[in-house]
This record gives C-alpha cells, sequence and structure tokens, in this order.
C-alpha cells in the first residue's frame, strides 16, 4: 500500500489572505481520508488542489510519486465529485455519467454500458434518461457520484457532497460511500465540516484550522487524545479545565487540578500553566475524587448530562448513561467526580 | 494552469471591441476642438466650433431644437415615470390576477415592434383623427415609448423589495397613502429616479418615431442634426454631437450610481 | 374588490397611453394598408389591393399585362433579412466572447468593464452613426491614419458599401447582444466547467458541449435583440449605405416623404416587416415554451 496523494509545504494565498500555511499530508492508497474543520478553515482549498482546480503559490502535489502541480484537471487521473453535484443540466442522467468516458475516447456502446453498470452501483438504472431536474436531492448525489467514478480514477475527491441531504438520508450514503470505498478498493479524500460524518467513516482524519493541520490520526485517536484546545472542542463535547502542570516525564506529566495533584499521559510541554481536556462520558460520579456541587441534570432519552461546579468555580460536564436503575443526582447536592485513568489530556495550546 | 474559466484571446477581443466602439466617439470629440476650419486637416486646439454653436449662424436653429428636445424630454419623462410607477405597483406587488400576461405584453409592446413601424402607424394614427403634427404629437408619442424605458428600472426594483415593509408600517396603523408615501416609495426611489434618467435619454435620443411625427415646422436636436449631415458632415455638427454625447453619458453615470447606492440599502 | 379597484386605476393610464398610441396606430395601419392612394400623399378612404399588388406583383410597365412575381421589393426584403443576419452573426462572434470575459472579471472590475461597454450605447444612435461615417470616410481619419502609415495608397472605399452598413448595424446593437448573452454567464455555474474539466474535457470541448447549451437561452435572447431592430433600421442604411443597400427602413420612410409618398404602400411595407417580425418571435415563444 503506497502514498495516493502526498502533498508537501503547500501555500495557497488569495490576496492577502492566506488559505493555507505550509501544509504537509500523506495519503494512503486505498484508504478513506477526511479533512474535517469548520467553514473556512481550508480544507476545500486542499481539495480543490489536489483536484487541479486552483494553482498553488508554493509546495508540491505528488500523486503516486508523479508531481502534478502544473497539470490542467483534465490530465489528473483524479475525479472530484462536487458540493452542488454540478450535474450537467441539459444531459440525460446517463449522458452525465457517460460524459467522462466520452472525453477519453471510449466509443458510444463501450461508454453507454460503463455508465448503465455505474448506475446500477448506485442503485438508479431506471432513471438514465430523465434529466437532473426531475430528481430528488439524493438521486442527483448519486448521479454526481457514478459519474465521478465512472472513468475509473485512483482518486475520488468528495466536497462535502452529503451536506445537502437530509438527516436520514445522510445516515444511509454514509454506510453506501464508505462500503463502495471499500469495495472499489479507491483512495477516498473527503471533505466536511461534520465531526459525527468523519468519525465514523474515515480511516484517517486531518482535522484543519485557518489553513494549517491540526491534528492528524485515526477517529480514535482524534478524539480521545487531541493535541490541543481547538481539537478538542470541535470534535465532540469537551470538559476543558486549567491546570498548574508541576513535571513532565517520558510517558506522565503530573499536575494540579481544582486542589488535586493528578497524572496523566506526557505531551511535549514545559511546566506551568497549561489546559487540560477530558471527554464528559469518561468523568464519573464516585466516592471519593474532586470535589463539586450539581448544577443541573439535563435529561436526553439514552443518556444523562450532569453539569457540575467543582470549588474553583469551573464547569465540569458528565455524560451518565441512562440505565434505568441508576438514581440521577438531584441539583445542588454535593458529588465527587474521579477522572478516568489515561482520559485526562494535557493540550499544547 | 489559468483556471476553467479562462479563454485565450476573449479579451482581445473584448478590449478590441471596445477600441472599436469608442474610437469614432473619441474621434469626433477630438475634431470638434479643431481649430481649423477643414474637417480632415488638424488645426490646433480651439473651441471655435463650440462657440460657434452658441452664437454662430445656425445657432438659433439648433438653439430651437435643444429647447424642444429637453422639454420634451422632461416632459415626456416625467408623465412616463409617473405612469410606469402606477403600473410597476400593480404588476409587481400582489397575486396575480387574470390580465397579468396581456399587461405585461401591452407594457413590451413599443419594445417589440421595429421603431419604423411605430413611426408609420402613429403617424398614420395622427393623420386620422386629424391631429396636426408637431411638438404635442411628438409629445404624446414619446410618453407612449418611454413607458417601458421607465418601468424596467422601477419595476427591478420594486421586486427587490420586500412586501413586509408595507405590511409593518400598516401594522403600525399606517393608511394606505401613508405607508406608500413614507415606506414604499423612498424604498423605491433609487429605482423610480434610474427609470426618469433611462426614459428622458431615451426621448431626447430618439430620431425615427420623432423625424415621422413632427411635420415640417419644428426640429428636435437628432432631427435638425440629421438635416445638417445629409448636408455634409461640418465641425459644428461634431461640437453639437459632442455635447450631447457628454450629457448622455452624464445622465447615464448618474443613473448608474443611483441604482448601485439604491442596492446597498437593504 | 378594493384591490381589484385600485389595480385598475393604477394601470388604466398605461392601457390608455399604450392602447391609445400604439395599439390603435397598429390596427390602423393594416386598415390603411388596404386603402387608396391619395393624389397628393395621404389616403382616400376606398378599399383597393393596389398596395399589396404593388409590393407583390407586376404587370408591366403600363398596368396591362399577366401578373407576375414583383421582385424588386421582395428582393428589398430578401437583403435586409440577408443583412441583420450577417449583422447579428457578426455581433455574436464579438459579443459572446466579450460577454464571457466581462462576467469572468472579479466583482471589482466587473462593474468597470460593464460600465464601459454601455457607455457608447448612450449615446445618440444618431450621433453614433454619424460619428462611424465620419470616421471611415474616404478623407476621413481612418484613411488618412492607414495612408500615413503607408498601408494603403488610396483611401479604401468603405462607406456607402455592404460593410459600412454591417459596421453600422453592428455598432447600433452590440450591446444587445452582449447584456443578454452577459447575464446568463453570470448565472453560470463555474462548477459545471470544473466537472467537464474533471472529467477530462479540453477547453473549447467545454465549451461547445457544456457553456453553449446551457447558455443558450441568453443568446437567443442577445440574437433576436439585434436581429429584429436590424431588420427595420433605418439609420445605419441610410446614412452608411448607397443605392446597393436599399433596405426596408428606406423604403418605407420614402413612402411618407411628402407627394410622393404612397401612404398605403407604406403600410403594406410595414405590414409585411411586422409580420415577419411576429413569426420570428412566434417561433422564438414556441421554441422556449417545448422546451418546458
Amino acid at each position: 500500500m503506497g502514498i495516493a496523494v502526498d502533498i508537501r509545504h503547500a501555500v495557497k494565498r488569495y490576496g492577502t489572505v492566506t488559505a493555507l500555511h505550509d501544509v504537509s499530508l500523506a495519503i494512503d492508497d486505498n484508504a478513506f481520508f477526511t479533512l474535517l474543520g469548520p467553514s473556512g478553515c481550508g480544507k476545500t482549498t486542499l481539495l480543490r488542489l489536489i483536484g487541479g482546480f486552483e494553482e498553488t503559490d508554493g509546495g508540491e502535489i505528488l500523486l503516486f510519486g508523479q508531481d502534478i502541480a502544473h497539470l490542467e484537471p483534465n490530465q489528473r487521473p483524479v475525479n472530484t465529485v462536487f458540493q452542488n453535484y454540478a450535474l450537467f443540466p441539459h444531459m440525460s442522467v446517463l449522458e452525465n455519467v457517460a460524459f467522462g468516458l466520452k472525453m477519453k475516447g471510449l466509443d458510444t456502446a463501450a461508454r453507454t454500458a460503463r455508465a448503465g453498470r455505474m448506475l446500477e452501483m448506485v442503485h438508479l438504472s431506471g432513471y438514465a434518461d430523465r434529466l437532473p431536474s426531475q430528481l430528488s436531492g439524493g438521486q442527483q448525489q448519486r448521479v454526481a457520484l457514478a459519474r465521478a467514478l465512472a472513468p475509473e480514477p485512483r482518486v475520488l475527491l468528495l466536497d462535502e457532497p452529503l451536506s445537502a441531504l437530509d438527516l436520514k438520508l445522510r445516515q444511509a450514503m454514509r454506510v453506501e460511500l464508505k462500503t463502495l470505498q471499500e469495495e472499489n478498493g479507491i483512495t477516498f479524500i473527503f471533505v466536511t465540516h461534520d465531526q459525527e460524518e468523519a468519525l465514523t467513516m474515515s480511516d484517517r482524519i486531518a482535522v484543519m484550522h485557518a489553513g494549517t493541520i491540526q491534528q492528524l490520526g485515526t477517529p480514535r485517536e482524534i478524539y480521545e487524545a487531541p493535541v490541543n484546545r481547538f481539537v478538542a472542542d470541535f470534535i465532540g463535547e469537551t470538559n476543558i479545565l486549567e491546570a498548574e502542570v508541576h513535571a513532565v516525564s517520558q510517558l506522565t506529566a503530573t499536575l494540579s487540578l481544582a486542589g488535586q495533584t493528578v497524572t496523566c499521559p506526557a505531551a511535549a510541554i514545559t511546566p506551568g500553566r497549561h489546559h487540560v481536556s477530558i471527554r464528559p462520558e469518561r468523568v464519573t460520579l464516585a466516592a471519593s475524587g474532586l470535589a463539586a456541587t450539581v448544577e443541573r441534570v439535563i435529561y436526553l432519552g439514552t443518556d444523562l448530562h450532569v453539569i457540575t461546579r467543582l470549588s474553583t468555580g469551573a464547569e465540569m460536564r458528565l455524560r451518565m448513561q441512562n440505565a434505568g436503575r441508576v438514581t440521577p443526582p438531584e441539583p445542588g447536592a454535593a458529588v465527587h467526580l474521579h477522572l478516568e485513568e489515561g482520559a485526562l489530556r494535557l493540550l499544547a495550546d | 494552469m489559468k483556471g476553467v474559466r479562462h479563454y485565450p484571446g476573449f479579451m482581445a477581443v473584448t478590449v478590441g471591441c471596445l477600441v472599436v466602439l469608442y474610437a469614432p466617439l473619441i474621434v469626433v470629440m477630438a475634431y470638434s476642438f479643431n481649430g481649423s476650419n477643414s474637417i480632415t486637416q488638424w488645426g490646433g486646439f480651439s473651441l471655435h466650433w463650440y462657440t460657434q454653436v452658441f452664437t454662430g449662424p445656425e445657432a438659433p436653429r439648433f438653439g430651437q431644437a435643444a429647447r424642444n428636445s429637453l422639454t420634451i424630454a422632461a416632459l415626456a419623462s416625467t408623465t412616463a415615470t409617473l405612469i410606469a410607477t402606477a403600473a410597476a405597483i400593480a404588476m409587481v406587488q400582489g397575486a396575480p390576477f387574470r390580465g397579468k400576461g396581456a399587461t405585461f405584453a401591452l407594457i413590451n409592446l413599443p419594445l417589440m415592434v421595429p421603431e419604423i413601424v411605430t413611426a408609420v402607424a402613429t403617424l398614420i394614427f395622427f393623420s386620422a383623427i386629424g391631429l396636426t403634427t408637431g411638438y404635442f404629437t411628438i409629445l404624446i408619442a414619446h410618453i407612449a415609448f418611454c413607458i417601458p424605458f421607465a418601468y424596467l428600472p422601477i419595476a427591478a426594483r420594486l421586486e427587490g423589495i420586500a412586501p413586509s415593509y408595507e405590511a409593518a408600517a400598516r401594522d403600525l396603523y399606517a393608511t394606505r397613502w401613508q405607508a406608500f408615501r413614507l415606506v414604499l416609495l423612498p424604498l423605491m426611489m433609487p429605482g423610480v429616479a434610474a427609470g426618469w434618467l433611462l426614459a428622458f435619454i431615451i426621448s431626447l435620443d430618439d430620431f425615427i418615431i420623432t423625424n415621422f411625427v413632427k411635420g415640417a415646422g419644428i426640429e428636435t436636436l437628432p432631427t435638425a442634426i440629421f438635416g445638417a449631415v445629409k448636408q455634409g458632415i461640418k465641425p459644428n455638427i461634431m461640437a453639437i454631437s459632442t455635447l450631447m454625447l457628454a450629457v448622455s453619458i452624464l445622465f447615464v453615470t448618474l443613473a448608474w450610481f443611483i441604482n448601485r447606492k439604491g442596492h446597498r440599502t437593504p | 374588490m378594493a384591490d381589484t379597484r385600485r389595480r385598475t386605476l393604477l394601470l388604466l393610464p398605461t392601457w390608455a397611453v399604450i392602447g391609445v398610441l400604439m395599439l390603435i396606430p397598429v390596427l390602423l395601419m393594416a386598415v390603411y394598408s388596404f386603402l387608396t392612394k391619395e393624389f397628393r400623399g395621404g389616403v382616400e378612404w376606398q378599399f383597393s389591393l393596389a398596395a399589396y399588388d404593388q409590393f407583390f406583383l407586376t404587370r408591366g410597365l403600363f398596368g396591362d399585362e399577366p401578373a407576375a412575381i414583383e421582385w424588386t421589393y421582395i428582393n428589398i426584403f430578401w437583403r435586409s433579412i440577408w443583412q441583420a443576419a450577417l449583422a447579428t452573426l457578426l455581433c455574436l462572434m464579438i459579443g459572446f466572447p466579450t460577454a464571457w470575459f466581462i462576467a469572468t472579471r472579479p466583482p471589482s472590475s466587473r462593474a468597470i468593464w460593464l460600465f464601459l461597454i454601455t457607455v457608447p450605447y448612450w449615446v445618440n444612435l444618431l450621433i453614433r452613426t454619424v460619428s462611424l461615417k465620419f470616421l471611415i470616410r474616404d478623407n476621413g481619419p481612418l484613411n488618412e491614419f492607414l495612408i500615413a502609415l503607408n498601408l494603403i495608397d488610396n483611401p479604401l472605399p468603405l462607406v456607402n458599401t455592404n460593410l459600412a452598413v454591417q459596421l453600422g448595424l453592428f455598432y447600433s446593437y452590440l450591446p444587445f447582444m452582449v447584456l443578454p448573452i452577459y447575464a446568463a454567464v453570470e448565472r453560470y455555474d463555474t462548477a459545471l466547467s470544473e466537472a467537464a474539466a474533471d472529467l477530462y474535457a479540453s477547453r473549447w470541448t467545454t465549451l461547445r458541449e457544456i457553456i453553449l447549451p446551457v447558455v443558450k437561452p441568453g443568446i437567443v435572447a442577445g440574437c433576436i435583440l439585434v436581429f429584429v431592430p436590424s431588420l427595420g433600421a433605418f439609420l445605419a442604411p441610410d446614412l452608411l449605405g448607397g443605392a446597393k443597400t436599399f433596405m426596408i427602413g428606406s423604403l418605407i420612410d420614402e413612402q411618407f416623404r411628402g407627394s410622393q409618398g404612397n401612404w398605403p404602400f407604406g403600410a403594406a411595407v410595414s405590414m409585411v416587416l411586422m409580420t415577419l417580425v411576429l413569426i420570428v418571435l412566434m417561433f422564438h415563444a414556441r421554441a422556449q415554451g417545448s422546451r418546458r
């Protein structure tokens, strides 16, 4: 398994605004790779650089070892699923799907056959002669997918393809996309701002913010071991507290948190004031631990969300499973909070 | 790699196009300042022809023609704007009604019919009802074909105004008329102003229809210029042309800015 | 009910003015085409097909031969259609790249380009045509310029030619082609071009296969807005053309000048012109309707 896309020190500027600051990234072949971040973070810019719709102001882009930075989009064996699908309105569904094949010189019979197979794959065989305007959003999305896959690209770029769909459809499409990727062995580079989407579908995620990559890792790494405040905050819910770090060794760091001395996995920082993060589901009510007062309990059906306040005045949120036999704490009650071993993470801010 | 919207050669065509469009005008402007009597030899910079326009032997004729043009334009554009404003309010606001399509076709009729056909038809009409051709016939013909030109910017502006403004005013106890005068009209103003300016220029510039319905005794600036050109292009014609050019550009720039400023207010 | 009354009141002036000054006159014109020409110009209220007869048929010099098709006027019409079509083509060839270029400028400079291209249009058509005539005359600046550069020895005879009329029509109506195409290109989704490039299409293939079909309504609108006025144009052919380029507009104008005029004939020619225009517009409306 080699490297499909290798981005080295990519820089992109729009006038006085820098959209990408020295971004470097290696994406494995046959992987489902996601660029995740809020709008304006540069993820779409990066995708467009790979696709060839923008030119870099610095850095290299290698596709399977070849520098493609100066190739036009129609010279790159990479295909794109656009955010608003960009289906050609005057062509039928079949003509749309067959377009790339036509451009590559396939004859009519071969084109029609392959396009027909692609439509089968996305379950739209009966719609071959319809116009895009006659399709629903979900159907258009699938046509866009079929069209991009028809020329058998080695890398597929997907620019927030599910953002226009309603929830149920989106969830169904997530599964379909993941299955498609695994079955076809194509590298998918997926752009989204929806972190749940990223976590459920990706092999690896690059979390981006303000034109830089904040963290690169598997969904599990990103969620459970966020390296900085942005990642911790952006993915899921978390508690962020101030702590005084006393000592940092190879594996652990010792710090004071709300009057208590605790240890946590080490990070590349020096002693002093820093922030730590712990996920709400890793904090539990116990007999001993951090002293806190319950402020509110929110009933969420599957979970209970308990909002407490520490003696320092900082807020600590807990997520408890609503497992029937648990009696929820009362607002105003004094409780003790136990932080799960290894769940407390030091953040480099 | 230039981006998918780039097409080589298109810029050259555009620039060439602009050159071709401006060249005759710039040449005329330049020669209007020509000191010499000949049209082709350059004799130094001079305002001679401009003074000729205002004080020379043909000055009274052109002066009267200019007066006619300006007064007709002012009257026609004002009337057309009032009528078009009323029409726009009826057409743009409120639900579709029977006859809306027909009214829309009617408003656009002067734009669809070739100008010479309109000219012929109007002349025949005046002749048939026994109306003597002259200032008045020119005026009412102008009002008719100015209406669609005034209508366009007004309707466009009105379409951009949410009906909720008027509704809010009525909700706050304003009468229909107050809501119109204090809320709708100020919001519409850029469109109305642009419509007036547009109608003014259209009226000022008109030749074909005016030429047909004016009869023998009266001239407007375009018909006077045409008559003079038929006798040969003289530098004073270029001076007048430059003056008219400047007026047109001034008015259009005004209309442009008014509309743009209007677009920035919600 | 009050709404309807209010609306009727608001629309009444419009209906009155345009109805009286356009609808009725056109109907009247149709009537006139069936009347008899009066000796001094003007009409006698007597039904006659003489006008149409004169247009379509010839009966020899003294009117005593059997009817044969009169080609003179039909030829004039045919020539006008030809001229209008050529002018439309010229406007399209130049207007499309111009519209595309301007519409794809960054928003800040786009307004300036638009402004530049519309400003000449606002100058009086008569003055524009006169300026063009002045420029390309035998002893005009253009020829002087070319002679001075030693590119030619003798002045190019540009006026009184078909080319001059073409140029005049192009000059008159170019913005009518540019603006609708510009509007269509502005609405054009660039992602379509990106998708085409993504799928291995070259620039020009994209233009042919994707852009032109999608932008077609704008192109058609532009073509109609140039063709129809060109058909009935008067100023460009009159000032820039000569006897060889006699067109419909001049033919009609001639019928209403002084005592040589023939009002019913002029009305008849106008009717034929209007019918032609209506046919073009109907085709267009039908094509638009069938697309839905």
